[in-house]
């Protein structure tokens, strides 16, 4: 069990077994895609929120729904990072690893490290099964696992369908239900909370109160198999962590990404119009606003995913909140359209969820390879602002900066997560709805000719802000045409005009480019680092839990840390230029660090990898140390 | 998947769009922009018949909206006096969908073309027309693409030599009519540019339909397709050639015999349509256009191929559905009656837990 600190002496529990006190704790449920291991590490996620830990989860999935069962592609985990302290990743490696089959002991256990506790499914360690993923031996007969690990070998569908047997249900039905034996079990083990759980198996099988009761027995019983058979001589105790006053409750990037676009609309005043076409990871934010229609939420699931960015961009020439939402190749599709928003200047909101690329590439695994797609990836000279959260919680806040944003200068924002935000989870310290902001759309209402002519000009911009009006269909007297062909400054007619061009590019560029951020704010806690590191997105979590560590054994070492990609915080510059060197870790092959490079000429060391997985504190910490004697050096 | 009757109200196209008792007319839809479209264009007609007939829509001027996609038709929204937006290639429909979803008090007008509707844009176009959405698709069908300069076109004839297909086009053409039929259609309209009153006709029941209405509309391109509708102009074959759908009146066409109808008529053949002489078949075997026939306005999408043989024009297809949109606004409202919008009991979900300072 892994510890940070000094382990509080060992108390006898309840049943009499040893309590041991632990600051932190990693469990990784792996079975097949079919066992139900997303609902169970969500299930025992919700059950540590409860208790009052801070949090942070890593599910990892096959892209396929249900590969060959017992395969290895067809592994499906999910791990929970829990503490007594505010934690920053989903952690490196398990402490504990729970494998309900031999293809997920195979592909998990090379991280299980030496001590580790194993438990093991033995029902699925059958010849075949074995055969499935290479096993020559049983290897929990073999003795290769035993002297590794603390073994827990348990018959879990046997005690699961043993523990049905009243219920009548099938054995097939009878032993489903293991995946929640399993969650029993390690509810006990660590003393969490179990009455939430309950309560969620009778609202979710509501309309089959039977399946309910057996998921709860079966519940039950992998509990009192802890309890009683004396197989575990301990039980841990991680006790809640000291998070800041408030009320918290467990959120998924892409939940509150979708709160975020309903708080969005509250907050601008305007109705949400989402434009979507389903593909993961992005889909559980059409699916979730789908849900909200009292909000004067409305959803289009699009033919395509240009209709879902077209449909939204329609939406917004009538004043609505348009949004679109997608991942991978989607955002390619949506390319010509963003473009046209850049043309017509009207607020749309795009996320982007980021997964494993090129072309189809990694749909389930996470990777922060768009980024010079969402800067660049138009025709012409197409500039328009970026903004990546940092976690999920922070997912919410971005999405109403992004939108107020788009609605502030008329410009399509585009919003990068990324797959280990949408589906990654942590505590959320809930907002005070009466605290977020107010914006005004500001919506054209009179002509505006500086001519005095009555005439209404569409790209006559605010002197500060250089946003054009935003007139709506139905304003009577101010009837235009808006285009893709390049317009007059002013006016708005059509002008091929090269003078004029000139000066649109170079004005829409401006626009964005003086949109107001927040300076990035130096994690130097000693104030004499000569490291900088930077980053952007999801890796904000595994880069400050490597400087933690690189503190932690007594170095110097600064973060920064962008949600601003475009335009960049004004003081980045000066800031880049203090440090002696500047590392730029990414799950990409050095966007960022080419950005940075060129903008402000600045030696920044790129640090990549893309295997579809996020950063591990333990592999940043090792970086870090290696630049910080080169440093020295 | 439990299906749910939406019932929806029976509505008019036009019904919550603000109307205006001044007096409108075509000058009043007319933008201070030049046009620009080659001389002898088949969509100057269209433009002067649209401009001319919007006015007896009364409804308000500023609540008509015009979007279009890219290609010659697709400059439309520029001169007409209304909100606009000229977008990009074969989207219009998707981004007119968008508009027509939020807002129920715009008559929503696309514009677009046989290479923009049927080409770049073929998904769109029909995911409209099987939704139904609160539009009307103006096609204006010139079988040529005009404004990359005469390359064929979805709609081109096969063997057709243009720049692109100096041997001769190989590609198999649409028959727009069969196509929007066959995606569901509601309403499903055909006219000449150059037909003044049977065009304004069209565009009248277009309007008043609730729910997608395509009109397509045959449209000359001088430059790089000259005359390719004039064997549907010309008074020596026109007669041969042109049929006039009314709803409820036997199809007839052609010059008139004593009786004043055509001396032609179409009459059913086989599972399709076949053309007689009038005086050569019983009355009763004589096919009475019914809008509501689904296979017949089909089969009379079939009477006519690339060569123009029996080209029918006017409403092939006009019945209700309830529209994409009405459903999509029905659903909202229903919920906010339902569910206050209580967006902090959102936030908070089901479990939360309150951590003390």
């Amino acid at each position: 069990m892994t510890t940070d600190t000094a382990v509080e002496p060992a108390s006898p529990g309840s049943d009499g077994s040893k309590v041991l006190q632990r600051d932190r704790v990693v469990i990784r449920f792996a079975g097949d895609s079919g066992d139900g291991m997303q609902l169970t590490g969500d299930r025992f996620t919700s059950e540590t929120a409860a208790f009052g830990n801070d949090l942070s989860t890593l599910p990892n999935f096959p892209a396929e729904i249900r590969a060959p069962a017992g395969t290895l592609p067809g592994v499906s985990s999910f791990q929970l990072h829990f503490a007594n302290y505010d934690i920053l990743t989903p952690g490196d490696r398990p402490d504990v690893l729970v494998a309900m089959n031999p293809a997920a002991l195979k592909a998990n256990i090379a991280d299980l490290p030496q001590g580790g506790v194993l438990i093991v499914n033995t029902d699925e360690f059958t010849k075949r099964n074995l055969a499935k993923v290479g096993y020559e031996t049983n290897p929990l007969e073999d003795g290769s696992l035993t002297e590794k690990y603390q073994v827990h070998a348990i018959p879990m569908a046997t005690l699961t369908r043993t523990a049905l047997e009243e219920t009548g249900l099938s054995k097939k039905d009878a032993e489903r239900a293991k995946n929640m034996f399993a969650l029993g079990l390690l509810s006990w083990m660590f003393h969490r909370p179990s009455e939430s759980t309950e309560r969620f198996l009778r609202e979710k099988f509501a309309k089959k109160p039977e399946i309910a009761e057996a998921n709860i027995l079966a519940f039950r019983a992998g509990h009192n198999y802890g309890e009683t058979t004396e197989a575990f001589a301990v039980t841990y105790e991680v006790a809640p962590a000291k998070l800041a006053p408030g009320t918290y409750r467990q959120i998924t990037g892409n939940t509150a990404l979708a709160y975020g676009i309903v708080a969005a609309g509250r907050v601008t005043g305007l109705p949400v119009f989402l434009g979507s076409y389903p593909i993961t990871p992005a889909s559980d934010i059409l699916h979730e606003l789908s849900k909200h229609k009292n909000f004067g939420v409305t959803t289009v699931q699009a033919e395509d995913e240009i209709a879902g960015v077209g449909a939204a961009l329609g939406a917004a020439f009538g004043g609505a909140l348009g949004v679109t939402t997608t991942s991978g190749p989607g955002i390619s599709l949506k390319s010509e359209t963003i473009g046209l928003a850049v043309a017509l200047e009207l607020p749309l909101l795009v996320i982007d969820v980021q997964r494993g690329g090129p072309s189809t590439g990694l749909p389930t695994k996470t990777e922060q390879a768009d980024l010079l797609q969402a800067m660049f990836g138009r025709n012409g000279e197409a500039p328009l602002p970026i903004i990546a959260p940092a976690s999920p919680g922070d997912c919410f806040d971005a999405a109403i900066e992004a939108a107020t944003i788009a609605v502030k200068y008329r410009t399509p924002v585009i919003l990068l997560s990324d797959g280990s935000l949408a589906n990654g989870s942590e505590p959320w310290k809930v907002p005070d709805v009466e605290s977020l902001p107010s914006v005004d759309p500001g919506f054209a209402t009179e002509p505006n000719a500086p001519d005095g002519s009555g005439e209404f000009w569409p790209y006559l911009r605010d002197e500060q802000t250089l946003a054009r009006p935003w007139a709506v269909p139905g304003t009577p007297g101010l009837e235009h045409r808006i285009g893709g062909l390049e317009k007059a400054d002013g006016r708005g007619s059509i002008s091929y005009d090269p003078d004029n061009h000139d000066k649109m590019v170079r004005l829409r560029a401006a626009k964005i480019a003086n949109i107001p951020v927040p300076d990035v704010v130096v994690d130097d806690p000693d104030g004499d680092a000569e490291l900088l590191v930077v980053g952007w997105g999801s890796t904000y979590g595994p880069i400050g839990a490597g400087c933690r560590r690189v503190r932690a054994l007594g170095h110097s070492i600064a973060q920064v840390h962008l949600r601003n990609l475009n335009p960049l915080p004004a003081n980045l510059g000066e800031v880049l230029s203090r440090y002696k060197r500047v590392l730029v870790p990414e799950m990409n092959l050095g966007q960022l660090a080419l950005l940075l490079r060129g903008r402000y000429l600045v030696d920044a060391h790129s640090y990549t990898k893309v295997a579809g997985l996020p950063f591990k504190a333990e592999e940043l910490q090792n970086l870090f140390l290696d630049h910080l004697s080169g440093v020295r050096a | 998947m439990t299906a749910i009757d939406l019932g929806l109200p029976r509505l008019g196209g036009l019904d919550g769009v603000p109307t205006t008792d001044e007096k409108q007319t075509a000058k009043d839809f007319t933008s201070d922009q030049e046009v620009r479209w080659c001389p002898g264009c088949g969509d100057y007609a269209i433009l002067a018949a649209v401009r001319q007939f919007m006015p007896s829509l009364g409804v308000k001027r500023e609540n008509t909206v015009f979007v279009s996609g890219i290609g010659c038709s697709s400059r439309f929204p520029y001169y007409m006096n209304t909100y606009g937006m000229h977008s990009i290639h074969g989207r219009a429909p998707a981004i007119a969908t968008g508009l027509a979803v939020s807002r129920p008090d715009l008559s929503v007008w696309v514009v677009t073309g046989d290479g923009d509707a049927l080409s770049i844009g073929g998904n769109h176009l029909i995911h409209a027309l099987r939704r139904n959405v609160n539009l009307k698709i103006l096609l204006f069908n010139n079988r040529i693409y005009g404004l990359t300069k005469g390359q064929y076109s979805p709609t081109s004839e096969q063997g057709k030599i243009t720049k692109s297909t100096p041997y001769g086009s190989v590609d198999y053409p649409f028959n727009p009519v069969s196509l929007a039929l066959g995606a569901e259609a509601t309403f499903v309209g055909r006219a000449l540019d150059s037909d003044r009153a049977s065009l304004t006709a069209v565009l009248k029941a277009a309007a008043e339909h609730r729910g997608t209405a395509l009109v397509e509309i045959f449209q000359d391109c001088p430059i790089f397709n000259d005359g390719s509708f004039d064997l549907l102009r010309k008074p020596d074959t026109k007669d041969q050639r042109l049929i006039s759908v009314t709803h409820g009146e036997p199809i007839r066409f052609g010059p008139p015999l004593d009786d004043g109808k055509g001396a032609y008529a179409v009459v059913r053949e086989g599972f399709g349509l076949g053309i007689a002489k009038a005086d050569e078949v019983d009355e009763a075997d004589i096919v009475v256009h019914d809008q509501t026939d689904h296979n017949l306005a089909f089969a009379l999408s079939r009477l006519s191929d690339q060569d123009l043989n029996h080209t029918v024009v006017g409403i092939f297809r006009s019945v209700e559905r309830p529209t994409y949109d009405d459903a999509v606004r029905a659903q909202v409202e229903q919920a906010k009656k339902d569910k206050p919008a209580d967006l902090q009991a959102l936030l908070n979900g089901q479990d939360t837990w309150t951590v003390v300072g």
